[in-house]
C-alpha cells in the first residue's frame, strides 16, 4: 500500500456505512444534547433496543419489516421507561440512569437466561438477508480504482446515507417550528419555559424518545452491515463517540452531526494507514503495528483538543453563541 | 399620577381582609423546610385592576410564598382561587396557562436565544408546538406571523426592537428585566406576578420599568410584586400586604402601612418599654 491508498481509503471510510450510523446516532443525541440540553450518556442502549429489535424479530420467525418496526418500538419504549422517573429531577439524574441502562442491556444480552431470545453472547447471524434480496443494484463493482464498492456494500451506504438525510430534513423542519423552540427554551432554562406556561417534562419526553428512535436506526444499519447482533458490539464507548462526533461537527447545528461523523471516520481510517505505512516503510519505528489501534485514538484525542482550543463550538457552530453571558 | 389609585369599595386595611373583587384568594397556605415554617398564610385576597406590593423584612416568607401560589414550589397544604377556580396543586406551566404568570428574582433571559425568539416562544396555544404539527409548516405558519407581529409591537413599546436578533444574553441586566416582563405579557396573563423587578436596575431603566407596571394596571392586569425597595413600593402600589414570618401581619394603603406598628415592629424588631 502506498500514501494515495491511504487517502483513498479514509475516503471510502468517510463515506461508509459506520459512518452513516455514527450520523444517526449523533443526530439523535443532538436533539437530545444539543437542542434540549438533556445528558443521555446511553445512546448505545437506543441503538441495542434496535439492533436487537430487528434480529430477534427474524430470529423467531417474523419478517424484517417487521422487525424494524420492534426495533423502533423499543426505543420509544425504553426512551419512556428511562425518561418517565427521571426527567422530572435534575439533568444529572437522566446521565446516571442512562448509562447504567446501556450496561444493563449488554450485561443481560450476555446472559445465559437470554439465550432463548437472543442466543447470548453467540448473537443472531445472517438475519437480514430480506434486506439484501431486494437490493435494485446489479451485481458489480461500482467506482473509480480503489475507490470503489461492492454492489452490496452500497446498497447499504445507500440507505445509511438516505437515512441520515430524512432525519436530518425531519431534524431542520422541527427546530425551526416554534417546538423546537420550545425545546431550546428548555436548554437555556427550564423554569423560565415553565413560567411560560409550556409543558416541560413533556417535552424532554417527546426530546428523548425521538432521538432514541433515530439512534435505534443506528443501531439497525450496524446490525443490518454486518448481518449479526452481538452484545459486545454495543459498547459504552459507542456512546462517547458519538458525543465526539457531535461535538466535533458542532452542536445544535443540523448538519454538524454529518460533518463531525465525515471527519471522525476520515481521521479513524486516515490515521491507521498513515501508521501502518510509516512503520512499514520504518519512519517510525518506535511503535509497532498492533500499536496502531490504540495510538489513532489517542490521535483523536488530540485533535479534539485542538478543536475545543481553537474552535470550541465545533466545525459548523455559532461561535457567538459561546460568548453569550449565562447569567 | 396618583399612586393612590381610587376603588369603588375600599377593602379595610387588616390582614386578610376582603376585597370587593379579588382575582387571587388564598386559604390556609402553608410550607415548611423541615421545623422552619417558611409560610403560614390564613386568608389573603388580592384585589383585581390593581398594583399589589407584598414586602416584608428578609426572610418573611414572600419568595416563598410567590413560589408556592404559582407552583414552583409545593404546599404542604392550602388551596387557593384564580378567578374562582382552584390552580393549588396545578404544575406551574398549567398554572401559567390559566393566566397567573410570574417573573424571576434572578432574571431567566433565555441566553442563547434572541430576544424575539424569547418574545415568541411565550405565546400560547400555539399549533406549532404540538409534535405532529410541527412538521406540517403550513399548519402554523399564519400563526407565527401573528405571533410576531405581537411581538415585535410589545419590543417597540419596551424599547427593545433594535435589540430583537441579538441573544438575550448579551443583554444588560436592566434589559433583562424589561425582556422578561415583556415575554411574561406575550402570555396575556390575568396576574402578573413579579419577584423583585428592581432588583439590580440602574434608575434611569427603574423609571421606564415603573412606567410600564402602572401602565399594565391602567389596562386591566393585576400586578402582585414582591419589593425591598420601600420607594418603590410607595410610588406604584395600591396596596401593599406585609408579611414576617411567614404570616401576613398588615395590609393597607402604601401612606397607612409605613406608619403602621406591626409593620414596624416586624423591620426594626419588637419596641420595648
Amino acid at each position: 500500500m502506498h500514501f494515495g491508498g491511504v487517502a483513498i481509503d479514509a475516503l471510502r471510510a468517510a463515506v461508509g456505512v459506520p459512518a452513516a450510523a455514527y450520523a444517526l446516532a449523533a443526530i439523535g443525541l443532538n436533539i437530545h444534547y444539543g437542542y434540549t440540553g438533556l445528558l443521555n450518556f446511553g445512546q448505545v442502549a437506543f441503538m441495542t433496543v434496535g439492533a436487537y429489535g430487528a434480529a430477534t424479530t427474524v430470529y423467531h420467525g417474523g419478517p424484517l419489516w417487521l422487525g424494524f418496526l420492534v426495533g423502533a418500538g423499543l426505543a420509544v419504549l425504553l426512551g419512556l421507561i428511562m425518561g418517565l422517573p427521571t426527567l422530572r429531577l435534575r439533568a444529572d439524574y437522566l446521565a446516571i440512569v442512562t448509562i447504567a441502562m446501556a450496561e444493563i442491556l449488554r450485561l443481560v444480552n450476555r446472559s445465559h437466561t437470554i439465550e432463548p431470545l437472543t442466543q447470548g453472547v453467540r448473537g443472531i447471524n445472517g438475519f437480514a438477508g430480506a434486506f439484501y434480496r431486494v437490493n435494485p443494484i446489479h451485481s458489480g463493482i461500482y467506482g473509480w480504482g480503489s475507490f470503489s464498492f461492492s454492489s452490496r456494500n452500497l446498497w447499504v451506504i445507500s440507505v445509511g446515507w438516505a437515512m441520515v438525510a430524512l432525519s436530518c430534513a425531519l431534524v431542520f423542519v422541527l427546530v425551526r417550528a416554534p417546538w423546537g423552540r420550545v425545546l431550546r427554551s428548555i436548554r437555556e432554562d427550564e423554569d423560565a419555559a415553565r413560567s411560560l406556561g409550556k409543558n416541560v417534562f413533556g417535552y424532554k419526553l417527546q426530546s428523548l424518545v425521538l432521538g432514541g428512535v433515530i439512534g435505534a436506526m443506528a443501531g439497525m444499519l450496524i446490525a443490518v452491515d454486518q448481518q449479526s447482533v452481538s452484545p459486545d458490539t454495543y459498547i459504552a464507548v459507542l456512546t462517547f463517540f458519538a458525543y465526539v462526533v457531535l461535538i466535533m461537527g458542532g452542536p445544535a447545528r443540523v448538519l454538524g452531526p454529518v460533518l463531525g461523523s465525515v471527519i471522525f471516520w476520515f481521521i479513524i481510517q486516515g490515521s491507521d494507514g498513515l501508521l501502518r505505512e510509516a512503520i512499514r516503510v520504518r519512519y517510525v519505528t518506535f511503535i509497532g503495528t498492533t500499536d496502531v489501534g490504540a495510538v489513532r485514538f489517542a490521535l483523536v484525542g488530540l485533535l479534539l483538543m485542538l478543536l475545543m482550543i481553537f474552535r470550541p463550538q465545533g466545525i459548523l457552530g455559532r461561535r457567538e453563541e459561546l460568548l453569550v453571558d449565562e447569567r | 399620577m396618583s399612586a393612590e389609585a381610587t376603588t369603588s369599595k375600599e377593602p379595610r386595611p387588616e390582614p386578610g381582609s376582603t376585597k370587593p373583587d379579588a382575582i387571587l384568594v388564598a386559604d390556609g397556605v402553608r410550607r415548611a423546610f423541615g421545623g422552619l415554617v417558611a409560610v403560614n398564610v390564613e386568608h389573603v385576597e388580592f384585589q383585581r385592576g390593581v398594583i399589589t406590593a407584598l414586602i416584608g423584612p428578609n426572610g418573611a416568607g414572600k419568595t416563598t410564598f410567590f413560589n408556592v401560589l404559582t407552583g414552583f414550589e409545593h404546599r404542604d397544604r392550602g388551596t387557593w382561587q384564580l378567578d374562582g377556580h382552584t390552580v393549588a396543586g396545578l404544575p406551574p406551566h398549567r398554572i401559567a396557562q390559566r393566566g397567573m404568570v410570574r417573573t424571576f428574582q434572578l432574571t431567566k433571559a433565555l441566553a442563547r436565544m434572541t430576544v424575539l425568539d424569547n418574545m415568541k416562544l411565550a405565546a400560547t396555544r400555539q399549533r406549532g408546538e404540538h409534535f405532529l404539527a410541527a412538521l406540517v409548516p403550513p399548519a402554523w405558519r399564519p400563526q407565527e406571523v401573528a405571533i410576531e407581529a405581537r411581538a415585535l409591537g410589545l419590543l417597540e413599546h419596551f424599547q427593545l426592537s433594535r435589540l430583537r436578533d441579538h441573544y438575550a444574553g448579551t443583554l444588560s441586566g436592566g434589559q433583562r428585566k424589561l425582556l422578561e416582563v415583556a415575554r411574561a405579557l406575550m402570555v396575556e396573563p390575568a396576574l402578573l406576578m413579579l419577584d423583585e423587578p428592581m432588583a439590580g436596575v440602574n434608575p434611569a431603566l427603574k423609571q421606564s420599568l415603573l412606567g410600564h407596571i402602572t401602565e399594565l394596571r391602567d389596562q386591566g392586569t393585576t400586578v402582585v410584586f414582591v419589593e425591598h425597595d420601600m420607594d418603590v413600593v410607595t410610588e406604584i402600589s395600591d396596596w401593599i400586604v406585609c408579611m414576617a414570618e411567614g404570616e401576613v401581619i398588615a395590609e393597607g394603603r402604601p401612606s397607612a402601612i409605613v406608619a403602621n406598628d406591626a409593620v414596624i415592629d416586624a423591620y426594626l424588631g419588637r419596641r420595648h418599654g
